[in-house]
């Protein structure tokens, strides 16, 4: 048991009456998989009492849980809730869940992003329900006259044992809501949790499955009308003019117009991110109306010269100037740019022991170097927002990861207040990192404000993928020096990336090789990058996962035991500081996916490859099994073990590894965007392939290790192991190593069919 | 600009547009029908999948005018109440994350389970081959439809 001051989250506790009688939203938490009797519907209550931010209780008992966060499908919407139900001990029948708006009053971190949300919220969600907890038993102390010590409080039933005297959450809502919060509550032994570890269904399960508005794209009010944008057709290009009469002459089409997203003197801040700052909008009655007058509007593009805006730094740190070159890039020159940081020295971002000198005295020196594309988040929902700005006051809804970090750039555009303008936060078909960066709600807020009603501005699925905001493109060479037995003397890790390094230096295997040297490059570029599920990990960890299973092999050691051969030194005997990660729960997920894969007994004609990776605060491993069948590899099986600390909501947890590994396997078999003259080489699903039912494992495993440590993210880690998994086990199959990422075309030249 | 008359979900429905318009955006701007999704425009993604007289088209790629008398049906006239037996299966294997395309897969497979009760492995792959999950819920999704199969 813990004991937690509340002062550390006073404005959870904040009550602010407006919000009384809201419940707009509401999503039914008994949804339990069967269809619900009339007599399991819960019955809204007469009224409401807010005991804080997070909670209010209906006179009849039923409970409202606030979830803070945007929901983008990690399912934060019901894990959340489940940490604040379980310590204010209430039925999770008699739950409703309801979508906070943006309200950073009331909330902290309404931020979806680097897994997080359960994470960060662990504490103060806890401290938020037993405080509400604490001040029903007080308000029944003070009803009964006795101390409130002796009073239980179990699935929303407060209880005096010696004196007979019961009542329901409901009853004592009233004076619970009046009394003072409590100075310190004390949060319940993760041993006596009830709903925590239990597996509860997505409480918008059913308006899922029966098309209720959920999205931005779903909105609609009356008087709205629709936009379309043109941007750019190739970075390194902007607007030069534009004919509005090419557009407003079409039916249903109103008006033509450009918008420009900063003012002169914006400081931008981290998720500014925006390619292209002019815009054209269209605006008219209906999206196909105004998606059609796209491919008739007459402009004219230029070239744009180099610029550069202050931007400040993630987490708020002091602007510097970003510096964007002109030029129209290309893929086949982004290549040999990166091939001259083969032979050219990078940043020293770690150093141990003499690694030149082990490099010079090396009997063997194994050099590799991997590479992978930029790639697109292609969100099924496309971008969209929608805005409605008066002259006082903007209200926004819409897709968005990161609301905080987009309301002053919205209140700058419009020239408004920052407390005038409203989020609300639309579930997101989608995120993957891409909607941290909202400038979609600039510009939807400038259209409404320029065309002077509300408006839902559409992008097409072509202006989505060809907006920029990709996951940048990396390049890694390893290099390890063995000496005449075989023995690991230096490990060498070179690589860079347009326009980001993936190197984190002091992760594995930093911290396990007495010599060890990381050196970091990049290359700047006028593509914009943004976040990517598990940025950076994403493709270092296929990198260096790939490079250790070559390495083992040439070591004649098994690629488990190798591995736990370097997390034992690092566990017993570190080299070096600073190292970042836990070398005893990174090598037990190692060990519980040696176990749970079969990994010593794979039956003839399979094939297995293992990559292990550490990133966002959680710890996975993964056997990836492939066959050969009818001349097309097919992956068969994926078994991930996974050390995550306590895990909320269990199915919903499992649901997160299956979709972050098939989604890994996708983007290592076929995800890729080129460049041609600052033009994406794809720009829908005909040609971006993207991966289907038909290439998906047939079979997914997922292992949490026991733990009663506080949870760690889920939505990343699962996804930075798979490619080298992958790429080890179609070794394994295929007898060729898969260095260049997508390894479709690879595998396509070794006449299998893809 | 052409008066349309449409039978969606059961009902006459009669809408004021381009005939070329695509029965997508009918249904979502015209009918307040928004539970069928618009994803990619070009037939590639299928979160726009509706019925045609019961077979799973594209709404994205069929233009209003060639409706005719065909009976439209959407997610929203699957069942009253949620229960058809896929929505079912969707519901007991939690199916979704984003949820942004279930309403898609659900029509494709509402449509496969009509002409083929017992579908296989394969026959699921290949049905389902058309709708793109993001999130990869394809295990799901294939698990939900099996015991869908069995709950007909």
């Amino acid at each position: 048991m813990a004991t937690y001051t509340t002062k550390l989250d006073r404005r959870s506790f904040l009550k602010v009456s407006a919000l009384a009688g809201g419940g707009m939203m509401l999503s039914f938490s008994w949804l339990a998989g069967c269809k619900p009797s009339p007599e399991q519907v819960l019955e809204l209550p007469k009224e409401w009492f807010e005991l804080n931010s997070y909670i209010k209780i209906g006179d009849n008992g039923v409970v409202t849980l606030f979830s803070a966060n945007p929901e983008f499908g990690s399912n934060i919407k019901t894990s959340m809730p489940m940490i604040l139900a379980e310590e204010l001990e209430v039925d999770w029948k008699m739950v409703l869940v309801e979508q906070a708006d943006f309200w950073p009053e009331r909330y902290q971190r309404q931020f979806t992003g680097g897994s997080q949300g359960i994470r960060q919220g662990w504490t103060p969600l806890r401290t938020a329900g037993a405080t509400a907890r604490q001040l029903l038993i007080n308000a029944a102390a003070q009803t009964w006259k006795v101390s409130a010590s002796e009073i239980t409080a179990v699935s929303g039933v407060l209880e005096h044992k010696a004196t007979g005297k019961k009542a329901g959450y409901g009853e004592m809502a009233a004076l619970a809501a009046t009394l003072p919060v409590p100075e310190e509550v004390t949060l319940k032994d993760p041993k006596a949790f009830t709903l925590i570890g239990t597996s509860k269904k997505n409480v918008d399960l059913e308006k899922i499955v029966t098309g209720k508005p959920l999205f931005g794209m779903d909105h609609q009010v009356e008087g709205m009308k629709y936009a379309a944008i043109v941007h750019p057709p190739a970075f390194g290009m902007k607007l030069a003019s534009f004919d509005p009469s090419s557009v407003t002459s079409l039916p249903g089409i109103q008006d033509a117009f450009a918008i420009k997203l900063f003012k002169e003197d914006y400081v931008r801040n981290f998720f500014d991110t925006t390619t292209f700052p002019e815009l054209v909008a269209i605006v008219g009655n209906s999206t196909w109306e105004v998606l059609q007058a796209k491919k008739s509007l007459k402009a004219t593009w230029e070239k744009a010269p180099e610029s550069s805006f202050l931007m400040a730094g993630f987490g708020g740190s002091a602007p510097s100037p970003i510096k964007v070159p002109s030029g129209l890039e290309s893929t086949e020159i982004h290549q040999s740019n990166m091939d001259e940081y083969l032979s050219k020295p990078g940043t020293i971002l770690r150093k141990d022991g003499d690694p030149e000198g082990a490099f010079k005295k090396a009997a063997k020196v194994i050099e590799k170097t991997y590479t992978a594309p930029f790639l697109a988040h292609n969100t099924m929902e496309p971008v969209n927002c929608f805005a409605h700005v008066t002259a006082d006051k903007a209200e926004i809804y819409g897709p968005t990861q990161a609301p905080e970090f987009i309301v002053g750039t919205i209140a700058a555009a419009l020239g408004l207040p920052k407390e005038k303008i409203s989020i609300k936060l639309a579930r997101m078909g989608g995120g993957f990192g891409l909607r941290a960066y909202s400038h979609h709600m600039v510009e939807a807020a400038l259209i409404s404000q320029k065309a002077g009603v509300p408006i839902k501005m559409v992008y097409s699925r072509e202006d989505d993928m060809t907006y920029g905001i990709y996951r940048p493109s990396y390049r890694a060479t390893y290099r390890a020096a063995l000496d005449e037995k075989n023995n690991l003397l230096a490990l060498h890790v070179k690589a860079g990336g347009i326009p980001e390094s993936p190197i984190h230096p002091n992760r594995f295997p930093a911290g396990a090789i007495d010599n060890y040297l990381a050196e970091s490059w990049q290359i700047n570029s006028n593509i914009t990058i943004g976040a990517f599920r598990a940025p950076r990990s994403n493709f270092i960890a296929a990198a260096e996962q790939s490079f250790l299973d070559e390495l083992a092999e040439v070591m004649g050691k098994d690629p488990i035991d190798f591995r736990l051969e370097l997390l034992k030194r690092a566990e017993t005997n570190p080299v070096g500081e600073n190292n970042d990660y836990d070398a005893k729960r990174y090598a037990g997920v190692l060990e519980l996916v040696r176990e749970k894969s079969k990994w010593n007994s794979a039956p003839a004609g399979t094939h297995l490859g293992v990559a292990a990776y550490f990133c966002h605060n959680s710890y996975v491993a993964e056997v990836v099994e492939t066959v050969i069948e009818n001349n097309k590899p097919v992956v068969e099986k994926v078994v991930a073990a996974v050390d995550c600390g306590i895990v909320v909501n269990q199915d919903a947890a499992v649901n997160m590894g299956e979709g972050a590994i098939v989604d890994g396997i996708g983007n290592a078999f076929f995800g890729e965007l080129a460049f041609k003259d600052g033009v994406p080489s794809k720009t829908n699903f005909n040609s971006y392939r993207m991966i289907r039912q038909q290439e998906a494992p047939k079979a997914i495993e997922v292992h949490f290790v026991e733990s009663q440590e506080d949870p760690t993210g889920l939505g990343e880690p699962f996804f930075p192991p798979v490619f080298a998994a992958l790429a080890n086990s179609l070794y394994q199959a295929t007898g060729k190593r898969y260095y260049r990422q997508p390894f479709a075309p690879q595998l396509e030249m070794e006449n299998l069919s893809m | 600009m052409a008066t349309i008359t449409l039978s969606v979900n059961g009902s006459s429905r009669q809408v004021d547009v381009d005939p070329n318009t695509p029965v997508l955006w009918v249904l979502r701007d015209h009918l307040n029908l928004v539970g069928t999704k618009f994803g990619c425009g070009m037939a590639q993604c299928g979160a726009c999948t509706i019925h045609l007289d019961g077979t799973a088209v594209r709404s994205c790629s069929l233009p209003v005018s060639s409706v005719g008398n065909s009976e439209i049906t959407t997610i929203e006239g699957l069942s009253e109440k949620a229960d058809h037996p896929v929505q079912q299966a969707w519901i007991e294997h939690d199916v979704p994350q984003c949820g942004y395309c279930q309403a898609g897969q659900i029509m494709s497979a509402a449509a496969l389970l009509q002409e083929n009760p017992s579908p296989s492995d394969e026959e699921i792959e290949s049905a389902m081959q058309g709708n793109l999950c993001r999130c990869g819920t394809y295990l799901r999704i294939k698990a939900a439809i099996k015991t869908a199969s069995q709950n007909l």
